[in-house]
């Protein structure tokens, strides 16, 4: 590690936090003189409040969004490597709605269609999610209790939540390595044959969703147990003298109380499991076109393929399908009334 | 970048009360058998959250001429550290460390800053497009982080922002707000607005009060938006393959890659650079885990 390096490094952080800064600066003065000397109303203060987060929102997700959107118009890639302008028509990039329509009638990179990459990102979420929340609550219900070593565990089982993905995710592959990985060398000393798990597409995806459990139980077993503390003992107490049993209680005390925080968990659990494009694209190493979700479909096109106009079609067409999910969710649960006093 | 990369931090509202209620569901102890069963549930799935961790270790202790053996024993025969000196002093790790410090304490500080101040103005006044802002901020967390990239990328080439550290700071700061601003408003909302009023008849101004008062109240919120910044940027891995390719920029996630492409049978060495890389992460996490109950859920359980 040189000097130089180390120099490069603070010098170009301590730029980019001076640069903020400024432009901070700027658009607080710019509002200063606008709202309080100009106009002298009393919005003053929660607009300049709000000001840098959502300046820097337009900048960084609304502009390259319409400007992505500008894209999926035109037909830029890597041959057609150019600014395209205003929905590249003064440059004959226009194509019109071709990159919405052949999201759906052409292989989206060379093996699969679209449906089957919808079908198996739905699969993956579904089959992910369930079992996040099966082995979340029922790590949470073991561990809600007076016991021994209850920190150590605790502790313990958060691990894959808490060890840097990237790390997870590469010790992940190697374990599924044919010959040398864990996950064969035990199969074969339980009797079994080996499995491809990097080379067979449905190997593959097994190994996919494994890897996406294991990382994904600590998070809801935390959620849960949060939940669980929050409900008060003496419900139990009461059904407990009514007779009941601890099935009765869990469905009729435990499951109901627990809804508002199991709600926005799902919701979350599954707009993540379906963007989720770490797990897919870390354990997929030998870029198996059939065991890609949507979102690692996505980043090929993009960055293997370069067809952006087609790539930026094709995100519009992963956001709505999600946007219409989550508000239909969201509505239907009601899981966010509240949030909003 | 959203996503499960994000570690969704807490709700420190929620923690501080579960912390106390650790009632007996049932109200009786278990039964003797029952209580072994559930100990050896919960062990079991300790040695499967921990298995990937303990054979990493396992590989970074054998020495050089055995690394392909498939034994399963924690410590190996012929143990030795070399491989954790070798990355710390022959290979770029330590600069890769470093960039990816520099580059995440800067976002952090960004992030929390700007979190900080609108969650104020979201708790604790009412103006036009406060819903609609609350609506947007939640609509952000949908987009995948492959959308934003294809854009991000063919900007920051046009504006000549590839391989410079002012791209990453500025994108990875701002796709951590929005998450940030709910968490500390949720928290805001929780501390009693009398306290404020109180100062304000004593002559303190508004920002004063918010200065005074309402900050160091929240410091709890406040560390745990820190930290779910600061392990966003630390484990950022798709936005910095995009924007950075020189040698004396990359971060961790970037180097260990290229650790692993040259140094075909070296696991030894990737293993140990995976642990001192997460050792420190791991520790800071664990440690705010008290507070990590559901700041996600804090909307809703309010609701």
């Amino acid at each position: 590690m040189s000097l130089d390096a180390v120099v490069t490094a603070i010098q170009q952080v301590g730029l980019t936090l001076i640069v903020i800064a400024i432009a901070v600066a700027a658009l607080e003065g710019v509002l200063y003189l606008l709202l309080v000397r100009g106009l002298k109303t009393r919005l003053a203060t929660p607009l300049m409040l709000v000001a840098p987060a959502f300046v820097g929102l337009a900048i960084l997700i609304v502009y390259p969004l319409l400007w992505e959107l500008n894209v999926s118009f035109t037909n830029m890639s890597l041959r057609n490597f150019r600014d395209p302008g205003f929905l590249g028509l003064e440059n004959g990039m226009f194509v019109g709605l071709d990159n919405y329509v052949e999201v759906f009638t052409r292989p989206v990179l060379q093996l699969t269609t679209f449906w089957q990459l919808l079908l198996q990102t739905v699969l993956w979420t579904v089959i992910n999610v369930t079992l996040h929340v099966a082995g979340g609550m029922a790590l949470a219900l073991l561990l809600h209790r007076q016991m021994r070593g209850k920190g150590i565990y605790r502790a313990l089982i958060i691990l894959p939540w808490a060890i840097p993905q990237v790390i997870a995710l590469l010790i992940w592959r190697t374990e599924y390595n044919n010959e040398y990985g864990a996950a064969n060398q035990l199969l074969r000393m339980a009797g079994f044959d080996g499995v491809p798990w990097l080379s067979d597409p449905f190997w593959n995806f097994i190994a996919m969703i494994i890897t996406n459990v294991w990382l994904g139980i600590p998070f809801m077993m935390v959620i849960i147990l949060g939940g669980l503390s929050s409900i008060s003992s003496e419900y139990y107490e009461a059904a407990e003298m009514d007779g009941a049993n601890s099935r009765q209680s869990f469905r009729a005390i435990t499951l109901p109380l627990l809804r508002p925080v199991l709600t926005p968990a799902i919701i979350l659990g599954t707009v993540w499991t379906f963007n989720n494009i770490n797990v897919p694209f870390f354990i997929n190493q030998n870029e198996l076109e059939t065991s890609d979700i949507l979102v690692t479909a996505l980043f090929r096109m993009a960055f293997q393929y370069n067809r952006y106009g087609d790539a930026a079609a094709f995100a519009f067409v992963i956001f709505i399908i999600l946007l219409v999910f989550t508000v239909f969710y969201v509505r239907r649960t009601g899981s966010l009334r509240g949030a909003y006093e | 970048m959203s996503g499960p990369t994000s570690v969704p931090a807490p709700a420190v509202t929620a923690a501080a009360r579960s912390a106390r209620a650790t009632h007996q569901p049932g109200g009786r102890r278990d039964s003797r058998p029952k209580r072994i069963v559930i100990h050896g549930i919960l062990i079991l799935a300790c040695v499967i959250a921990a298995f990937p961790i303990i054979r990493v270790l396992s590989v970074a202790l054998r020495p050089g001429n055995r690394l392909l053996d498939s034994e399963f024993k924690l410590i190996p025969e012929g143990a030795t550290l070399n491989a954790f000196v070798h990355v710390l002093t022959e290979t770029d790790l330590p600069l890769w460390l470093f960039n990816s410090l520099v580059i995440t304490t800067g976002t952090a500080i960004v992030g929390l800053l700007v979190a900080a101040t609108s969650a104020y103005a979201f708790s604790r006044f009412k103006f036009p497009g406060r819903g609609v802002g609350l609506t947007a901020l939640l609509a952000t967390q949908l987009i995948p982080a492959a959308m934003l990239l294809v854009p991000l990328y063919l900007l920051a080439v046009q504006f000549k922002l590839a391989n410079s550290y002012v791209g990453m700071v500025i994108a990875l700061s701002v796709t951590a707000v929005p998450f940030s601003i709910w968490i500390l408003k949720g928290y805001y909302d929780t501390v009693p607005i009398e306290l404020e009023e109180a100062a304000r008849i004593d002559g303190c101004s508004q920002l004063e009060a918010f200065w005074r008062i309402l900050l160091p109240l929240s410091t709890p919120a406040l560390v745990v938006v820190f930290l779910f910044n600061f392990l966003a940027a630390w484990n950022d891995y798709f936005l910095a393959r995009i924007l950075l390719s020189k040698e004396e920029l990359l971060t961790w996630p970037l180097g260990l890659q290229r650790f692993q492409a040259q140094f075909q049978a070296q696991w030894n060495d990737l293993a140990a650079a995976s642990i001192l890389i997460s050792v420190p992460v791991v520790l800071l996490f664990l440690y705010s885990s008290k507070w990590l109950v559901s700041g996600v859920t804090a909307g809703g359980v309010k609701g």
